[in-house]
């Protein structure tokens, strides 16, 4: 006798080809299809973001590393800046104090002529004065000497007297 | 934590007693008959034999036998589509009313069928019972085509409802929502196709290739699961399914035109003409590379055959130590044994899955790939 446990029945291998045909066309296309493809899908999208997100990383490197240069250029050129800044300060200090310099020496030089003028001025004057001061003097001596006639007289003797006639 | 193990140790106890009993009732049903069969007197010391209920529990049935009470047995009726040489015959399995060794006669357009351990004869006309030789086969009867909805046809219909409904609900949800993350059911699915796509069809067909034979690999791998999974509960599914050579045959056949409808030239080539060898060998090798295409699928078809089947002989076994000791108090044995393979049996069912498909991917790899 055959035995039943291996000997295929005819009716379960109809059945089984006929079912599995039918899940396997339903599954495909209702089934495995629609997942696959969203499974692909996301895992590209998911590598894309990967990537993309690399990408942005190396950009922001790139980025700090430019920071870092114009960072440098800048500080270069504030440096530069400073010094010429401080350079000009000092040209303009050592300039002003040349001008300075210059005119106050100019200042000092007329305050001294300015002084010797005035006190040529001052010296005239009381010259001046002195000589009016002495002829007012000797006008009045001259009057009280010569308010009498006597005293003419002597004078005039004594004018003489100090003549010489030699 | 203890006290949750053995509430569920005396729940699954109490599950497998009334698993037992149910088998116990089919037993005594079987063994009645037997003893009708034979005319003898019925004693009560009869020895039990545990193969004839394995045997009927992983074989084939006409109809779904669901539990004995008070000596009747209850059973939900499946159609029977005979094509006989007068044309097509259809009536339900209760038509036999439980009988499986000849006696009853369904009449049909002038037809009588009889059923004799899970075979549907049809008798010669005007014959009014089934006549046996000494070796119990059926002298005046011939089997017609026989394409009923048995068992095992039911359970697969079931069992692809199952498949049709979790994958079109996970396909669905990406299609509702794009190609975003899993949630869901397609949380729970969407790895298992990941590790049929990256680790069976990727590994075993290659990057470029792979795509293509996806649908099938992922048929494949979950109708033999799901139908693995089915057939461990007992009762609402049981039926061994996977564990039935014209299933595997049908799985294994499928595997096999796949393979070789994708061959290339290079795959021939190695079959026909093996490159660099002499020219003996070549001679040689071609018998045994044409038996070698054959021999594969075959192997797959032996393999899941036997692993599913060994896996139902075992558990039922393990029960049947009860009725071969005539005492409950084996239960306390059998049941943790049984539990113990049942687990296992869970593993075996992926496991089974998995090596069907990946060696269906391997063969398949090696009739795509490039040769240099």
């Amino acid at each position: 006798m055959d035995n039943p446990l291996v000997t295929p029945e005819l009716g379960l291998i109809v059945w089984t080809t006929i079912v599995f045909c039918i899940l396997f066309f339903l599954l495909a296309k209702f089934a495995w299809k629609p997942i696959l493809k969203a499974v692909k899908e996301r895992e590209v999208s998911i590598e894309d973001a990967l990537a993309s997100a690399e990408k942005a990383t190396r950009k922001m490197e790139e980025l700090q590393a430019n920071n870092e240069v114009l960072l440098n250029e800048a500080r270069v050129e504030r440096d530069a800046m400073l010094k010429e800044a401080r350079e000009v300060k000092d040209k303009i200090i050592a300039e002003a104090k040349v001008t300075a310099n210059a005119e106050g020496d100019k200042i000092i030089a007329a305050a001294k002529e300015t002084i010797n003028h005035e006190k040529l001025a001052a010296i005239t004057e009381l010259k001046n004065q002195v000589a009016t001061l002495s002829i007012e003097i000797a006008e009045k001596i001259l009057k009280d000497e010569l308010s009498s006639a006597d005293k003419q007289k002597a004078m005039i003797d004594n004018v003489v007297k100090d003549i010489n006639l030699n | 934590m203890l006290k949750n193990n053995i509430i569920k140790s005396v729940l699954f106890a109490l599950v497998a007693l009334v698993y037992t009993n149910s088998l116990n009732a089919e037993t005594s049903h079987k063994a009645d008959v037997n003893h009708e069969e034979n005319h003898e007197a019925t004693s009560k010391d009869e020895k039990y034999d545990p193969i004839p209920v394995i045997m009927h529990h992983i074989a084939d049935a006409h109809d779904w036998h669901l539990f004995d009470y008070n000596g009747h047995s209850y059973s939900m009726p499946l159609p029977i589509i005979l094509w006989t040489d007068n044309g097509l015959v259809t009536f339900m399995s209760s038509a036999f009313h439980h009988d499986d060794a000849g006696h009853h006669l369904v009449e049909k357009n002038g037809m009588s069928f009889v059923k004799v351990h899970g075979k549907i004869y049809q008798l010669e006309a005007g014959a009014i019972e089934a006549s046996f030789d000494e070796a119990h086969h059926i002298t005046n009867g011939v089997r017609p085509i026989d394409l009923s909805i048995t068992k095992n046809v039911f359970s697969m219909l079931m069992s692809v409802l199952i498949i049709l409904f979790i994958f079109i609900k996970t396909a669905s949800h990406y299609t509702k929502n794009g190609a975003v993350a899993p949630k869901g059911i397609a949380s729970w699915m969407e790895p298992l196709i990941l590790f049929v796509r990256d680790d069976i069809a990727k590994v075993n067909i290659g990057e470029k290739k792979y795509a293509k034979f996806m649908p099938y690999l992922l048929t494949i791998f979950f109708f033999i699961w799901f139908n693995n999974l089915l057939g461990l509960i007992p009762w609402i599914g049981g039926a061994n399914l996977t564990g039935n050579i014209a299933v595997t045959l049908v799985l294994a056949v499928f595997t096999l035109l796949v393979t070789n409808l994708n061959g290339n030239k290079a795959y021939w080539g190695h079959i026909f003409w093996m490159p660099g060898a002499p020219i003996p060998v070549k001679i040689m090798l071609m018998p045994i590379e044409l038996v070698g295409v054959l021999t594969k699928p075959f192997a797959l078809m032996v393999r899941l055959f036997a692993n599913i089947t060994a896996g139902h002989i075992i558990v039922l076994s393990l029960i049947s130590l009860i009725f071969i000791f005539k005492n409950a108090g084996m239960g306390a044995v059998s049941v943790p044994f049984a539990l113990f393979i049942s687990v296992l049996e869970l593993l075996v069912a992926f496991l089974q899955a998995y090596v069907f498909t990946m060696l269906s991917a391997l063969f398949i790899g090696t009739a795509v790939a490039d040769h240099h």
